[in-house]
């Protein structure tokens, strides 16, 4: 299926964009930018444009998915139609599918669902423009939405992939070396914990490749875990100059 | 942990997974315990009161606590009982029992329709949250007139501010009634001109709520306003 090899790696061990094996693409996350979502988070990473408003908790109105001691997450992931060089036709196919359940299932791991049963908690994850990964921006966006949200967590998710090209392991795939490489690993952990939460894998890896690849993801997501914690600092703890010196106990009753 | 999280005056803000302590202190609101050791699950600014750690959260859904006065909106009647939404995640229920007028079985809607406001107050919920209110006590009644803004329920004890400081600048820069729900909801009441500049201050104690010299600056607001309502009156006398 391969088409023309094209070299991914030149002699000095550097990447078409100039970025080395382990070196991410450019990260840029804004949290809140959606006045009317309960939480929502904007990230760019290398190409991609990605959009997440969370909503919720709220009672769900289909009864038969309530569940009667927790909270669910509803995950839907969704791309533009120009979010791609060929437009794609809208609407959800097999790849939004399987992206949303797996989505949603590394979230319904993180948050403290038994404080809202028979809710839902809903997440919606649109990729203005995709350019590989779109999956793992997602959810470190979705992570901080829901941060934003006041939602009950673990802790944030942090995700990134690592891939093999050219026959070397890397990190953080970009849309050709995704296109034409060999293998492609998306990681999701809890930083805080170290617990995994999203793993899976496309194409062939050794054992020893393996290791490697999730090592360098997951000290990857670690720096993302900072971008994260940078971005929702400046959300709610850098504005304005100084925090109020009056602060009434939470208490106060009207 | 992150040395940028600590504010200068002893508040400490936390982010979902930052550790708070050890067993040496017992797990509050905001937070969960792990293998003896306690972290934080939500945005917020840490509080320790004796043993417990509480994290003070700055978002998120009002969960209805039992004695709360809240503002609600009329969704829905069925023959003995009103659908109320109260901006929770929850809808509430408000029986014919639980209101003063004697309401006959399938005449609900003489009382209370659709779209009705009321403020009432959390009677009860129980395991799975379904949520009974009353309004049997004083002062809980239907509110005519008047407009509902909503706020961020966490943000109710600014508006209200220390000791009901904010809401007294408030109701005396206006001449308008209001009452403020714990669900965030706020009823205003009074002439138009006045609800605007109430709203337009409340909107501003929401976007700064993080702002040092609050007070003032509503204070400022509401009066710098005042003046200029003045001087047009004028004008046009």
């Amino acid at each position: 299926m391969k088409l023309v090899k094209e070299k991914l790696i030149d002699g000095d061990g550097k990447r078409r964009d100039g970025r080395t094996f382990d070196m991410l693409r450019p990260i840029k996350i804004d949290a809140g930018p959606l006045k009317n979502a309960d939480g929502s988070a904007y990230i760019e990473w290398g190409n991609n444009k990605i959009m997440v408003g969370v909503y919720g908790p709220r009672e769900l109105q289909q009864k038969h998915l309530q569940e009667p001691d927790r909270a669910i997450v509803q995950v839907q992931y969704t791309m533009a139609s120009f979010s791609v060089e060929d437009r794609k036709k809208p609407g959800q196919g097999r790849r939004e599918n399987e992206i949303s359940k797996i989505l949603s299932e590394a979230l319904e791991g993180v948050i403290i669902s038994d404080q809202y049963p028979r809710t839902a908690i809903n997440v919606f994850i649109e990729v203005l423009e995709a350019g590989a990964g779109t999956r793992c921006a997602g959810l470190t966006a979705a992570s901080v939405a829901l941060a934003d949200a006041g939602i009950p967590m673990r802790g944030l998710v942090a995700s990134c992939a690592a891939g093999k090209i050219d026959g070397q392991v890397v990190l953080d795939l970009d849309k050709l070396e995704d296109n034409i490489g060999d293998a492609d690993l998306p990681v999701g952990i809890i930083p805080t914990t170290g617990e995994i939460v999203l793993l899976q894998m496309d194409g062939h890896l050794s054992d020893l490749e393996f290791e490697k690849a999730f090592g360098l993801a997951r000290d990857a997501c670690m720096k993302i875990h900072e971008l994260q914690r940078e971005a929702l600092s400046r959300k709610y703890f850098n504005e304005g100059e100084s925090p109020k010196e009056d602060e009434p106990d939470g208490e106060v009753t009207s | 942990m992150n040395p940028t999280n600590v504010s200068n005056n002893d508040r400490k803000f936390v982010l979902p997974g930052d550790l708070l302590g050890d067993e040496k202190f017992r797990s509050g609101s905001g937070t969960y315990g792990r293998d003896g050791k306690i972290y934080a699950s939500r945005i917020g600014i840490l509080n320790i009161s004796r043993d417990f750690i509480n994290v003070i959260p700055f978002s998120g859904a009002y969960v209805p606590k039992p004695g709360d006065s809240v503002i609600g909106k009329v969704i829905d009647n069925g023959p003995s009982s009103w659908m109320v939404s109260i901006h929770s995640p929850y809808i509430a229920l408000l029986h014919t029992n639980d209101v003063q007028p004697n309401i006959k079985y399938g005449e609900t809607g003489k009382f209370l329709k659709a779209g009705d406001t009321v403020l009432a107050k959390i009677s009860n919920i129980n395991e799975i949250k379904k949520i009974q209110l009353t309004m049997k006590e004083h002062g809980l009644r239907k509110l005519d007139d008047g407009q509902v803004i909503h706020i961020p329920h966490s943000k109710v004890p600014r508006v209200i501010g220390k000791g009901g400081s904010m809401i007294s600048l408030l109701k005396q820069n206006t001449d308008t009634k209001m009452f403020v729900g714990q669900n965030g909801a706020i009823w205003i009441d009074g002439e138009p001109g006045d609800i605007e500049r109430v709203s337009k201050a409340i909107r501003m104690i929401d976007e700064r709520t993080q702002m040092s010299g609050l007070t003032d600056m509503v204070r400022e607001y509401l009066e710098g306003h005042e003046n200029n309502e003045d001087r047009d009156d004028t004008e046009e006398g």
